[in-house]
């Protein structure tokens, strides 16, 4: 993909993917007894396993030269995958699905959307997932006092942007696997010696962001986060689309 | 007025496959126009290219006299497609695929609402407003296709093969929707593989192989011109008789077991041959689409 193919595939996108959007949003409404459930319902089991069981070991963790609670260190590092995986599983495994096996791409690029237009749609859907899973979990964490409002409030917006990187990520697998069983977790991310990998991965970042913002204060680095977010997530996300197309367009 | 469709040396290849080999057609405003083919001919791919979801490789292509390499929103607003796969939203009500889609064309809301309640009741589904699509049956699917791409008011309706895999029932039941479409005027393009649905349908064609356009025309005039008025068929036939009609000089075309003679005087030829070449059988009928696709395309099997 040249800079030059970027540019035409940006200016194909238009206003029009908010119907996109829409369309995504409304099954949601429909679909909405089985979304609801498990941001609400994740963090109250962790944060239970995590304060009764590894908390009745770990009283405390040194966290950037301070000592915090386990479950008050634990709750924003829910939020940040709780944005991770409803971005990411919402550009594979659903756009997936529409793409395959509900053909909805199909029907929808014979009206005046463009196929960017569509991709686009899913995006910010997949962005707009992040923010939505974020705010229903924000509720449970918050009824056992561990955010700090209203700095907290920020995350909110912040999940849209986190959201955004993870869309993107999300649409280049799915512009790249055969088939839908591909989509799997990088499980070496876990072992020891990837630590410093870690620290370089876009998760470090959207957690960094919201812990200090769910402890209530001005999350230091602020600018470099967001920086490393932004600028990453602008061409992942039009490389998502570029991949997209060429799977699409033939 | 200029065509609603014009192509000139429209070219698709798929890598080193020319799904569409350098054709030319028009399609005139108001003309049920079909393309007709085996699978594989290459229709889907140049309705693909009219709906501009697929580019063009070569040559050049006009909807509504715009070129669908520069104003593809422009030509998508004004048509309506209903495609071979089932594309309805399952997450949907019948009612809410066709707003969601009438939002798509920028219809507002409440526009798209009665737009939806009259083509419901023009598709005898509105009583099933609030069926999820599951629910459905294949027939009643392809109606609510049909339905949705007739949400935005379209100048040209398009129609992949709007019957297959439905039964007999349901496969009228379309046929009475698109006739009662075409008196209204509207311009339909329609691909199909079958015959007597280009034969009830259309009133110009074209038989499509191999990428090809093979002939163009009224369907009841390429039968008349390029087979003649009457098909005589026998089966199990003696093999002189194929040295006998070779002879003759008429036009013919034999399978292991049945010879089909197209003649303009179907009487003669059975008179001659029936005594002469005792056989298992032998008829004399009216040539059809089926005569002439046969004699276009060949034979052998497909896939």
């Amino acid at each position: 993909m040249s800079v030059a193919d970027a540019v035409a595939l940006v200016r194909n996108v238009s206003p029009r993917s908010l119907r996109v959007w829409e369309r995504n949003r409304d099954v949601y409404f429909v679909t909405w007894k089985t979304n609801l459930f498990p941001p609400l319902a994740e963090p109250i089991l962790y944060l239970m396993a995590f304060g009764a069981g590894v908390g009745a070991l770990v009283k405390q963790v040194q966290y950037r030269g301070e000592m915090v609670g386990y479950t008050a260190f634990i709750a924003p590092g829910l939020l940040a995958t709780q944005v991770m995986f409803q971005a990411f599983f919402e550009t594979t495994y659903n756009t997936f699905v529409r793409m395959h096996y509900q053909r909805t791409f199909d029907a929808i690029i014979t009206t005046p959307l463009s196929l960017e237009d569509v991709m686009a749609g899913e995006l910010l859907w997949g962005a707009t997932k992040g923010a939505i899973g974020t705010a229903l979990m924000m509720l449970a964490i918050s009824a056992f006092g561990l955010l700090h409002y209203p700095h907290a409030l920020l995350i909110v917006p912040f999940s849209l942007l986190g959201g955004l990187f993870f869309a993107g990520l999300g649409l280049c697998f799915t512009g790249l696997v055969p088939q839908i069983d591909s989509f799997n977790f990088p499980t070496f991310l876990f072992t020891r010696w990837a630590q410093n990998l870690a620290n370089a991965l876009p998760l470090t970042h959207v957690a960094n962001v919201i812990r200090e913002l769910g402890f209530g204060r001005v999350p230091r680095d602020l600018v470099w986060d967001l920086l490393y977010l932004l600028v990453l997530a602008l061409p992942l996300n039009v490389f998502g689309i570029h991949l997209m197309k060429r799977r699409l367009v033939k | 007025m200029p065509p609603v469709i014009e192509a000139h040396g429209l070219t698709k290849r798929y890598g080193s496959l020319t799904a569409v080999d350098a054709v030319d057609f028009t399609i005139d405003a108001g003309e049920c126009y079909g393309f007709l083919g085996p699978n594989g001919a290459g229709k889907t791919s140049t309705v693909k290219m009219i709906h501009c979801s697929s580019p063009i490789t070569a040559g050049d292509l006009r909807v509504f006299d715009l070129d669908v390499r520069e104003q593809p929103r422009s030509i998508k607003q004004r048509i309506g497609v209903c495609q071979q796969e089932d594309t309805l939203d399952p997450d949907f009500s019948v009612r809410k695929n066709l707003t969601v889609f009438g939002r798509y064309f920028g219809i507002p809301a409440r526009q798209a609402g009665e737009r939806s309640r009259e083509l419901l009741e023009f598709i005898g589904l509105w009583e099933r407003r609030d069926a999820r699509i599951r629910e459905l049956s294949g027939g009643l699917k392809r109606r609510l296709a049909i339905a949705r791409a007739l949400v935005n008011e379209p100048d040209l309706l398009i129609l992949d093969e709007p019957t297959t895999g439905l039964d007999p029932q349901s496969r009228h039941q379309v046929w009475d929707r698109v006739r009662t479409l075409r008196r209204q005027g509207k311009t339909i393009l329609l691909t199909t593989h079958y015959m007597d649905e280009a034969q009830t349908l259309c009133d110009r064609l074209v038989i499509m192989d191999h990428g090809r356009i093979l002939v163009e025309g009224p369907p009841a005039d390429l039968v008349r011109t390029r087979v003649g008025r009457e098909v005589v068929e026998v089966w199990g036939f003696p093999p002189a008789l194929v040295a006998h009609v070779r002879e003759q000089g008429w036009s013919f075309e034999a399978d292991t077991h049945r010879l089909w003679i197209y003649t303009d005087s179907g009487e003669d030829v059975f008179e001659a041959i029936a005594r002469r070449f005792p056989s298992e059988g032998c008829t004399v009928r009216m040539a059809g689409l089926e005569d002439l696709f046969l004699k276009l395309t060949g034979r052998e099997l497909r896939e």
